[in-house]
């Protein structure tokens, strides 16, 4: 059986070649039409007038429109109808498009969008949380509040108090690929648009709007792209768009890819969070209450932030049961690009909240964090389902109020009961793994040995909630086709951006059938196929369409099974597909004999499937419900060495152990799992955006803005996936991964803040991303 | 101009080539060939990788700030050309496919192209092969282990590019200018002062690609093969204007290994082979991170214009931000380092390790007698509008003892040298005080002790 192999990604071959096509390689039809934006150069203000003389006179132009040139509504928001396509005379931020060149070619639009002088009136820019409070400029009517027990009580009851706050810098996606599309004008007004994009289906309802058609005159197809992260959910629209009406417009082909520096200028990044805390605890550094203030800095437009900054607030207890809890969430407006979905989507903001107050709390009880941590764990289930291994005996210190909770299992902030808990087995066998205790001494030992250089180190879990918080999008469909010679053709709505989705679902198919891999073919994702897909996003890709896959293939096997069985008469239920060959009884033969002897007896060969994740209950405004079908668990260990001159530093190892559930395949989940690591860590380390004082982004290249590279992941890198089948009925048992090992850098700002404890009595308060100066700041302070 | 190249072991003969279409560019857009990526179109991210190959050997260079005119005469292989012509893997694209070391697969080609021409050369220090593509997938793990399995598998035949003969240049009296010698470039520099002069274009580039400057005629000086040249004498390393950072770290290597450890870290590979000291000091950076080494060394920096020659202290050349003390038509020839005992400590200070823009660097050269500092050159980078000399702490370290009590005798001294400025790199109270800290450093190195989280294992 195909499923669980550790198969490489479907297109290895292509990539290491270069054949493999992205948007901008495909042929382009003769007269093909470049696209550029002219952009805002203020932050807030209106447009007063715009000279477009020059723009239209410079070489290779074909067409210029600024917003009262476009056919109707070139709406590009997902949420709430808040994006026109082009400034409406309005200036939201600093890189807002305002007018649109069309050109012979990509350097010809670009070099004439410079030239276009718009004259404007600024207001002073809101840009920061602060401006954001101040002004009360924010997106609902106010900070939505979740609660479970009085927080306030138990604070203030509690023996010992920490409180605080953390900065969390945003992120830049820097997929590879930058935005791109290509509209193909067709007969009679449709339009087909190649998009590198993570959202098929809203491209398609986003162009059909704009063009005012319905959206079966729009076919969005994308076979690949080249880094998605989230950053290709929404921000695509516009692209898209774009190119759609220009190419309605003049009737030619039109093609828009942003250069780099445009992609970072125009297009939205994670949120930056500001993080207040309260927290009490007792002597044993058990939580007694805890309350936390979240502000989300949105952008401009409303994009995906309200379901973002709930998933901040759903992570908020990350692994830990807080008995008592109040989480407050403010969704602040800014003269900036529109925040958007980026990997995690809100959880890794939130969870660092708890992790911080985890380490808060042990440097303030003169305790081990990763005990700490350990003590304020959800209790071990009492019954674990078909999470294997069998639970270990609960550590000693597991308090009366956990041993309360074993059972059923205990509830979230968010009242969801967690019935799958496995991180106290999983913690024990990292800890073991990574001696953790043996080089915590070690730790110890180096630090007291050498003046300028210390070490830290940490170990982090993640507990991480699968399924759309906004229960409709977790559905999928898919399209299989058995041809009359035995190969394969599947379709499903999941796209693909490197995560390896298209072969995990053909090895679904592929185990379905009992075929060889090379019997099933890999299509595009194609609206055409498969209708009404929601975008390849919470990392739901595999759980959400291997099922439909799965379904469709089930269907036609059932058909080919019934026929077989009357013609051989025997029981369809005995009919197996295996190994290449369909076996009905006594019978035995070729998988393409068998789909041609159901051709031959007109049996359906083709197949719809459909999937949607059962058990789903959530009230979003009260905060109440089942809004996950399960939860994704892993835990990470970090050691890193920090110049106590500089501030800078290096991560040495990290060891990481992370549930895949019964993995479908195995090396495509390490790999997400290694990858989501270094971009974690990235996250909280090198990458920092600057914008300044008016509101321009001073990072908007890989010149300025770092990304980890080669050397910059651990010397030391063991990564190993936990044995154990999801106790959910997921497809072949397996469990989501995109998203949740991003949460493992945690355990670097962690180990850094660890080694900035060294270094002196105070708490570190380290920020994210903790560069070399914010490093050397916190050395300063703590030494102070 | 008209130009002669291999690519993928054919030839190709253009005429008329525009003087600034990247190479890049030709290859998706008249060419054809998308296997070779645009990700960032400014030589930072390595999509672009493609392999040239000349008489110094053959090296990764970035393909997207790459003129077509600085091709002629040389064997370009791009990653369509890595593998077999009956399509055969080569060993590092079989290797990057059994280690899973693609995902979205983008930047792939560029680090497929990378692998092969270290795996050509022989090159085992992946990291550093590598430190100038970047991945957002991987985390890098599995492309280093993809290098590593490799490494000791033969390299297929079809790499060998023959070194092509470069085809006798038709004389051309006008721009793009490719002169042969400085002589030459002398006589058209002084005729069109005007010109931009390309060496590397790793800084041009970016004019051209990001700026969309029209540059003006062009003046390409890669055919100048004197303007190449080390030269040895008793007492000086005379270094000419066109010798490129990856000849210059193999240079420093022995002669003065944090200069060369320093350059190691200042680009990629990719970079490092394009790029020239005469241009990294010409452009006048204040955050080139060639100046701060070679002024704490002693450095002279040798002009020319037509036959008239001068030089100066390093130092003196750089007048003031954006201001250097070049006349029109007059160009940078060479540097001599006097030769020394290797006192030379260099510290670059950003936010990543590799391939990034320093917000700092120092660079220190102390003389110590029976413990007391005898004499301080030190020099920065990024404390000022240009590379600039720590005078005062020279002068407060001078005759102080070599120690704790000596630097802090200097403390009030940085700030009479320096009033950084704060920007997207680093704060104006970080620079100084990283700066200060650097000094100490160099103490602590000087007594044997482990500064550097680089020398660290786990």
């Amino acid at each position: 059986m195909s499923v669980a192999r550790p198969l490489p990604h479907d297109a290895a071959r292509l990539h290491v070649t270069g054949a493999a096509r992205y948007v901008d390689d495909i042929p382009c039809p003769r007269g093909t039409l470049h696209l550029a934006f002219g952009l805002s150069d203020i932050a807030a203000g209106r447009i007063v007038a715009m000279e477009l003389e020059a723009v239209r006179a410079a070489p290779g132009v074909i067409a210029v429109f600024a917003a009262e040139d476009l056919p109707g509504d070139c709406d590009c928001s997902p949420s709430n109808h808040d994006e026109p396509l082009l400034s409406d005379g309005t200036i939201h931020y600093l890189g807002q498009p305002v007018f649109l060149v069309v050109a012979t070619s990509h350097l010809a639009a670009r070099r004439a969008a410079r030239l276009g002088r718009v004259e404007t009136e600024t207001v002073t820019p809101i840009l920061s949380i602060d401006d954001a409070l101040e002004a009360g400029s924010h997106f609902e009517d106010g900070p939505r509040i979740w609660a479970q027990g009085d927080a306030a009580a138990a604070i203030a009851a509690a023996p010992r108090r920490i409180e605080g706050e953390i900065e969390i810098g945003g992120q830049e996606h820097f997929y590879l690929e930058g935005q791109a599309a290509l509209a193909l004008p067709q007969e009679d007004g449709d339009m087909v648009v190649h998009a590198s994009t993570q959202h098929p289906t809203e491209i398609q309802h986003k162009v059909a709007h704009a063009l005012g058609r319905p959206m079966h005159a729009v076919r969005v197809e994308t076979r690949r792209m080249g880094g998605g992260f989230g950053g290709k959910e929404s921000q695509g629209n516009a692209l898209a768009v774009a190119c759609a009406v220009a190419a309605a417009a003049t009737g030619a082909p039109c093609k828009m890819r942003y250069d780099r520096d445009d992609d970072f200028t125009i297009t939205g990044k994670r949120h930056d969070f500001r993080i207040r805390y309260e927290a009490g605890f007792d002597a044993d550094g058990r939580l007694c209450g805890v309350d936390f203030v979240q502000y989300a800095r949105c952008g401009w437009a409303q994009d995906l932030s309200l379901p973002v900054a709930d998933r901040a607030m759903l992570h908020a207890d990350n692994a830990y049961f807080l008995p008592d809890v109040r989480i407050e969430s403010h969704r602040l407006r800014t003269n900036t690009q529109s925040a958007t979905a980026f990997r995690g989507f809100g959880g890794p903001q939130g969870m660092l909240g708890i992790e911080r107050v985890m380490d808060h709390v042990a440097h303030a009880a003169g305790l081990d964090p990763l005990e700490v941590r350990r003590r304020n764990y959800y209790a071990a289930c009492g019954e674990g389902g078909l999470s294997a291994p069998p639970p270990a005996a609960p550590p000693e210190s597991i308090s009366a109020k956990k041993k309360q909770g074993d059972g059923p299992g205990q509830t979230t902030p968010y009242g969801q009961v967690v019935e799958d808990f496995i991180l106290h087995e999983m913690t024990e066998a990292l800890a073991a793994q990574a001696d953790y205790a043996g080089r915590r001494a070690a730790v110890a030992e180096w630090n007291a040995a050498n003046p300028v250089l210390k070490r830290g180190l940490a170990l982090t879990p993640v507990k991480f909630g699968i399924s759309f918080t906004l229960t409709h999008l977790n559905q999928a469909g898919a399209l299989v086709h058995v041809y009359q010679d035995g190969s394969v053709a599947m379709n499903h709505g999941g796209t693909e951006m490197g995560q390896g989705l298209f072969q995990k679902v053909a090895q679904v198919a592929a185990s379905r059938f009992g075929l060889p891999m090379e019997a099933v073919r890999i299509t595009a994702t194609d609206t055409g196929k498969v209708p009404n897909t929601s975008a390849t996003a919470a990392s739901s890709g595999s759980d959400l369409n291997g099922m439909a896959v799965q379904a469709a293939c089930d269907t036609i096997r059932d058909r080919m099974a019934a026929h077989l069985a009357e013609v051989f008469q025997a029981d369809a239920s005995e009919v197996r597909f295996a190994d290449g060959r369909v076996t009905v009884g006594a019978e035995a033969m070729s998988f393409a004999r068998a789909a041609q002897l159901c051709y031959e007896a007109r049996v359906s060969l083709s197949a719809t499937g459909f999937y949607k994740t059962p058990k789903l209950a959530w009230d979003r405004m009260r905060g109440k419900g089942r809004p996950f079908f399960y939860f994704a668990y892993g835990a990470a260990c970090s050691e890193v060495v920090i110049d106590t001159l500089t501030g800078e530093y290096r991560i040495l190892r990290a060891d990481i152990l992370h549930d895949c559930g019964a993995s479908l395949n195995p090396a495509l989940d390490l790999g997400q799992i290694e990858g989501g690591f270094v971009q974690g860590a990235g996250w909280l380390t090198t990458e920092e955006l600057v914008w300044d004082d008016n509101g321009r982004l001073r990072t908007h290249a890989p010149s300025t803005y770092k990304i980890p590279a080669c050397a910059d992941r651990p010397d030391v890198f063991n990564v190993a996936l936990w044995d154990g089948a999801n106790r959910e009925e997921t497809v072949y048992r397996s469990k989501a991964v995109g998203e949740p090992p991003f949460m493992h850098g945690i355990s670097v700002l962690m180990a850094l803040s660890d080694a900035v404890a060294s270094c002196g009595a105070a708490y570190p308060a380290l920020d994210a991303p903790a560069t070399p100066e914010r490093v050397l700041a916190a050395i300063e302070r703590v030494q102070r | 101009m008209d130009i002669t190249f291999l690519l993928n072991g054919e030839s190709v003969e253009l005429r008329d080539v525009a003087p600034t279409v990247t190479l890049l560019d030709w290859l998706r857009e008249t060419r054809g060939l998308t296997g070779t990526k645009e990700g960032c179109n400014e030589g930072d991210c390595g999509a672009c990788t493609i392999m040239v190959t000349d008489d110094f050997g053959a090296r990764a260079l970035n393909a997207c700030i790459l003129f077509l005119p600085q091709l002629h005469g040389k064997a370009v292989r791009t990653v369509e050309g890595i593998a077999g012509p009956d399509g055969a893997l080569h060993p590092v694209q079989r290797a990057m496919v059994d280690h899973h070391g693609s995902q979205c697969g983008f930047c792939t080609p560029g680090f497929v192209v990378a692998m092969a021409t270290a795996h050509l050369n022989g090159d085992r220090a992946h990291d550093d092969a590598l430190a100038g593509n970047l991945c957002r997938c991987t985390g890098y793990a599995p492309i280093v282990r993809a290098a590593e399995a490799a490494a000791e598998e033969p390299v297929p035949d079809w790499m060998e590019d023959p070194a092509v003969r470069e085809p006798a240049a038709a004389p051309q009296n006008r721009a793009p200018y490719a002169p042969d010698s400085a002589d030459a470039l002398a006589e058209i520099y002084a005729a069109h002062p005007e010109a931009t002069l390309v060496a590397g274009a790793t800084d041009v580039g970016l004019w051209v690609t990001k700026g969309l400057r029209d540059v003006g005629p062009v003046i390409f000086l890669n055919r100048c093969a004197d303007l190449q040249r080390i030269d040895e004498t008793a007492d000086a390393l005379r270094i000419g204007a066109g010798v490129t950072m990856d000849r210059m770290r193999a240079l420093m290597q022995d002669r003065h290994p944090a200069y060369s450890e320093m350059i190691r870290r200042y680009g990629s590979a990719q970079v490092r082979a394009a790029a020239t000291l005469g241009g990294n000091i010409a452009n006048g950076s204040p955050i080139g991170d060639n100046p701060p080494p070679l002024i704490a060394l002693g450095a002279r920096l040798h002009l020319r214009f037509r036959d008239t020659r001068r030089e100066m202290p390093l130092e003196d050349f750089f007048l003031d931000y954006g201001k250097q003390d070049r006349h029109p038509g007059e160009f940078v020839e060479a540097v001599t380092i006097p030769k020394q005992p290797d006192r030379l400590r260099v510290y670059k200070l950003s936010k990543r390790f590799d391939q990034d823009i320093s917000a700092v660097c120092g660079a220190f050269r102390i003389a110590v007698e029976d413990g007391m500092v005898t004499g301080a050159r030190i020099a920065f980078g990024g404390m000022a509008g240009v590379p600039r000399r720590a005078t005062h702490v020279e002068a407060a370290l001078t005759g102080q003892p070599w120690s704790a009590e000596g630097i802090a005798a200097a403390w009030d001294a940085w700030e009479a040298d320096f009033q950084p400025l704060s920007d997207m790199r680093a704060s104006a109270d970080y620079r100084l005080s990283a700066a200060r800290n650097m000094l100490s450093r160099c103490l602590l190195d000087d007594m044997g002790a482990v500064t550097s989280v680089l020398e660290v294992s786990p």
